[in-house]
């Protein structure tokens, strides 16, 4: 079973429909106890940084916490991703989880913003959620802000500069595009999620 | 590299995808669920459904093909169509649309922009603009084209920006359905005149209008109705030229 955290930002059909489309079992909720209960979680969400604040404060954001410290397998995807850092600029009073370092940033006034559409991904060997995706895939995405390159980048794409597109570590996944919106690319994505 | 995207637009009217000949003699296109899930298997990288008729009582005909397309489709999908409130919004996003596209009812409340953006976010809100060239400059028409506002469309463009749009959905009434080329005039005075996305409509009829539109217009997508369905263009064949002509496009998909 996995969980789908709503907490209350915008639209979360479509994340599980496309679980829905690979057959997995998933259940969308608010409930802390849920997530203890289930085998992986997603954190979806697009939108605003300061939509998080409803994660903090809900007793949420600790037991997300507390299940990926206990080695369940974790995906946030866009938003989900950036509270993976420490934080935004875009909400700076909203604090992410701090398991990979930075903060997220806008991009350079060269582009513009946000960067909506499909962008080429350059994938990293060895990614567990990447598997079998062809360098240079096209993956959809739709955001203002983020995350800078860190170690534990995996996927990166360019908008005025390189960026995560990607990242993983141990049993934690983020992903700043949209996979339940990329095609079969994506739908591979979260078919190699459900099966680590 | 982001790419330059291809929007197909299926035009519903009570349940089925439509394509008139210059709004004339509308051509039965099929089921939309069926229509979006080709053109998306056939390369187009995002699918807008409009509501035509888009009267109160066929909503639940909207809703219901809404949910259909929806259920088997992994691109972005936006629906446009009789959107009024945040509540027909909320409707419709509950039933699968990725974005909304709004056009009469942002111009007659544009606060209407911001009230959806926040609660779904700026990404889902896509205001909708229909122009024609009068004299020297562009005006806004509303009511499909029916009616005059007398709202310069540029600066409607930048108001809506202000307001919480995420994307610009810009046709020309003066090229919709000729197949004689985008207007690449109005589409560059919009492009540089905001800074989010542009989305090209109205007059696509051959690989050379998209290159065209992305190249001089400075567009970041570009949409067509008539030219994908009854493959006149398709959409796999559009992306190979526009490849060859140097405009980065998602191809494989």
């Amino acid at each position: 079973m996995i969980a789908i955290v709503d907490y209350g930002a915008g639209n979360l059909n479509s994340v599980k429909k496309a679980f829905d489309h690979l057959g997995a079992e998933v259940v969308v909720t608010n409930q802390p106890e849920a997530l203890t209960a289930a085998d992986k979680i997603v954190l979806p969400g697009v939108g605003h940084f300061s939509a998080l604040q409803y994660l903090n404060s809900g007793g949420l954001r600790e037991a997300v916490l507390q299940n990926i410290s206990a080695g369940k397998p974790f995906l946030g995807i866009c938003l989900g991703m950036q509270w993976l850092f420490e934080g935004s600029e875009e909400c700076s009073e909203i604090a992410g989880a701090g398991i990979f370092p930075g903060k997220c940033r806008q991009f350079p006034p060269s582009v513009k913003s946000p960067h909506v559409g499909w962008n080429s991904l350059v994938v990293r060997e060895g990614s567990r959620l990447l598997r079998g995706i062809a360098q240079d895939s096209f993956v959809y995405y739709t955001h203002s802000f983020h995350a800078r390159v860190v170690a534990a980048m995996t996927g990166a794409s360019e908008y005025g500069l390189r960026f995560v597109g990607a990242v993983e570590q141990g049993n934690i996944f983020g992903v700043q595009f949209h996979p339940e919106k990329s095609g079969d690319v994506g739908l591979s994505i979260l078919k190699n999620f459900c099966e680590v | 590299m982001l790419t330059k995207r291809i929007i197909a637009c299926l035009d519903m009217d009570d349940g089925r995808v439509v394509k008139g000949v210059r709004f004339r003699d509308p051509r039965d296109a099929g089921d939309p669920a069926e229509c979006a899930a080709a053109h998306a298997r056939n390369g187009a990288d995002e699918i807008v459904l409009l509501d035509i008729t888009a009267t109160s009582g066929n909503r639940r005909t909207l809703l219901d093909a809404v949910r259909n397309t929806a259920r088997s489709l992994f691109v972005p999908f936006t629906v446009g169509g009789g959107i009024r409130a945040l509540d027909d919004a909320a409707a419709v996003f509950d039933a699968g649309a990725d974005k909304i596209a709004i056009n009469s009812a942002a111009v007659r409340d544009p606060a209407l922009i911001g009230r959806i953006a926040g609660r779904f976010g700026s990404q889902a809100v896509v205001v909708a603009i229909d122009a024609k060239k009068i004299g020297g400059s562009f005006e806004v028409f509303v009511a499909g084209g029916r009616v005059s506002t007398g709202w310069d469309a540029i600066q409607w463009a930048g108001e809506s920006v202000a307001s919480g749009a995420g994307e610009i959905l810009l046709t020309s009434m003066d090229r919709d359905g000729t197949q004689s080329g985008f207007d690449c005039e109005l589409v560059r005075a919009v492009t540089e005149a905001v800074s989010i996305p542009v989305i090209a409509s109205g007059g696509a009829g051959s690989a050379r209008d998209f290159v065209e539109v992305f190249r001089d217009g400075g567009a970041d997508a570009a949409l067509a109705a008539s030219i994908f369905h009854f493959g006149i263009e398709n959409i796999a064949q559009l992306k190979h030229e526009l490849h060859d002509s140097g405009v980065p496009v998602r191809w494989p998909c």
